[in-house]
């Protein structure tokens, strides 16, 4: 106990043995739990060799999946990067009744189950839904085509931009958008000039895992996509198909796509990290308006 | 009230409502409906069904091991990675959000084929007699994978600003290691631990493309709730598909009360402290 840690006196958990053994014990179960599994997807996409994990991914079906996929999050992303910044221009520039509440509200499909959430569009658009009759009488397919597809995800996204922006900007304040229009500037050069630049980082940290969600969600699509093979299979509902059909090597090459992409959001997540975003979220200080006293909305907020 | 001096509220406010509306309260709502049109007797009897009760006891049963499993692997993740520095450490750091950038069905079958009777660790654990493929633990360990992060990202903040004034004193007035974690720095930690805890559960129950692969998914004994709502989908039964969902949902918004009440306890703590 005796022996100082980086020039500093013990604290509680620096005994060397205690430490090495509680490091030794962490990092054994990291392997087992985090990293053995993305060591299997690549090791099973290549165990019949490169030329038949190559003959995978360009099959036609697995091309497909790969594109509707690419396709859904090219709508649903920008949809919902739009929709999360209006919601935290909303409710972090001004103060209206209510505003608590849609706070929760938006945050709602973070913690409802994907299955939940197809089927409650199920209900919506489908044959025994509220519009599904009228849909059908005007021959418009929402359900297992693009559009449930696209829907679904906006679905299970819908906070992901917005709950990075919102505490960001609660923690800023508005001074600065205030001396601005009082400047005589509009409200999207505002927007623009002097918010935009204050949370580009935060906002595409937002957009990086919408985008990981959206290319990777598998129940709620699954309920509305009705998994029509080189239609409505997605990539990760292709993935069950080619699985379920004993294809592992075929499963395994589409999963290493989406596991590609998985390590390339984390990267783009240090990084941007390392920018400072994602930090108003992660610390309670900052994350609500009554442990920020400072902040111009603190007073008001409830 | 502040008057409003920035521009852009109807408009802001209105995407926001227009957005809220469809894609999320519009579905919920046409749920709630669907449900609540079967009448309370039909209801019942769906919702109390045998297989949907074994099936609302095996999620619960397994959300729950796979929570108590990520609390002390999560605090003692969290615990290495701000106490100490060793090589690599911020490689691990990275990594700890893996499981919520892979997408659920990819960690399915991952898992599956690690676990199975073949696998890396199945074919160990097979030798010590331990199924985990195909059975209730392996619905635990997709659900431990899948929720992981949580609890390990709502302690280390809390830890990291952790003010080492209080160990100090309690080092000099003698506390040994054990007695200052558990009397000064688990009370401390308690606010945040118990808010992963719940989002870790909260998200446990609702899980559904990692734990398929991996369950076996035999009725009464492997089949999660949110497995039996896809199953009467496939039967085309919509009213009971429509009830399990609305349990599904009834405890998401339980969890969601619960998990609120947590966090805005957790703040106030951190806030005084």
């Amino acid at each position: 106990m005796s022996a100082h840690v980086n020039g500093r006196p013990p604290r509680v958990g620096d005994a060397p043995a205690f430490r090495r053994a509680l490091i030794g014990i962490v990092l054994s179960l990291v392997a087992i739990v985090i990293i053995a599994p993305l060591a299997i997807i690549g090791y099973q996409a290549f165990s019949q060799g490169l030329q038949v994990y190559a003959a995978a991914i360009a099959h036609p079906d697995t091309l497909h999946a790969i594109g509707l996929t690419v396709v859904t999050a090219l709508i649903a992303v920008p949809i919902n990067t739009a929709f999360g910044v209006a919601a935290a221009w909303a409710i972090t520039k001004f103060d209206f009744w209510g505003r608590r509440f849609l706070l929760v509200v938006i945050e709602i499909p973070f913690s409802i189950s994907p299955i939940v959430a197809g089927v409650a569009y199920l209900f919506v658009y489908g044959l025994q839904g509220l519009f599904g009759p009228a849909l059908e009488s005007a021959d418009i397919k929402i359900l297992f085509a693009l559009p449930g597809i696209v829907l679904a995800s906006m679905f299970v996204t819908a906070p992901f931009v917005a709950r990075e922006l919102i505490p960001l900007m609660q923690a800023q304040g508005r001074d600065l958008e205030e001396a601005a229009t009082s400047l005589g500037a509009s409200g999207w050069r505002t927007f623009f000039s002097v918010t935009l630049p204050n949370i580009r980082w935060a906002l595409l940290y937002g957009v990086v895992l919408c985008n990981a969600r959206v290319m990777g969600e598998f129940g709620a699509v699954s309920v509305v996509s009705g998994n029509i093979r080189g239609q409505t299979n997605t990539l990760p509902l292709h993935i069950e198909l080619l699985y379920h059909d004993y294809q592992t090597a075929g499963a395994f090459a589409a999963a290493s796509i989406l596991a590609l992409l998985a390590v390339v959001t984390l990267v783009a997540k240090v990084l941007l990290e390392r920018q400072g975003a994602g930090r108003a979220r992660r610390s309670p200080a900052l994350a609500a308006p009554r442990a920020a006293p400072k902040t111009a909305s603190a007073e008001v907020s409830s | 009230m502040a008057r409003r001096i920035l521009p852009g509220f109807p408009l802001a406010l209105g995407i926001t409502l227009v957005y809220v509306s469809i894609i999320v309260v519009l579905p919920l709502g046409a749920l709630v409906f669907k449900a609540a049109s079967l009448g309370f007797e039909d209801y019942w009897r769906i919702v109390s069904s045998p297989r949907a009760v074994a099936s609302y006891r095996v999620t619960a049963l397994s959300a729950l091991a796979a929570t108590v499993f990520n609390l002390v692997f999560g605090m003692a993740l969290a615990w290495v990675l701000v106490r100490y520095r060793f090589p690599g450490r911020r490689f691990i750091d990275a990594l700890v959000d893996l499981p919520f950038a892979l997408p659920t069905a990819v960690a399915g079958i991952a898992l599956t084929t690690l676990f199975a009777e073949n696998g890396w660790f199945g074919s160990v654990l097979a030798q010590a007699g331990i199924k985990v493929a195909y059975t209730p633990l392996g619905i635990m360990v997709a659900m431990a994978f899948t929720s992981l992060p949580f609890i390990v990202r709502t302690v280390q903040p809390v830890l990291e600003d952790l003010d080492p004034a209080l160990e100090e004193a309690a080092q000099t007035l003698g506390g040994s290691d054990r007695s200052i974690f558990l009397r000064v720095i688990l009370p401390l930690l308690a606010p945040a631990l118990l808010a992963g805890l719940s989002l870790s559960f909260a998200r446990s129950l609702g899980e559904f493309g990692a734990i398929i692969f991996i369950a076996g998914n035999q009725p009464m004994s492997t089949e999660i709730t949110a497995l039996l709502t896809f199953i009467r989908l496939e039967e085309y039964d919509y009213q009971a598909a429509a009830a399990i969902a609305s349990v599904l949902l009834i405890a998401a918004f339980l969890m969601l009360a619960v998990t609120n009440i947590l966090q805005a306890r957790a703040l106030r703590y951190t806030a005084r402290g």
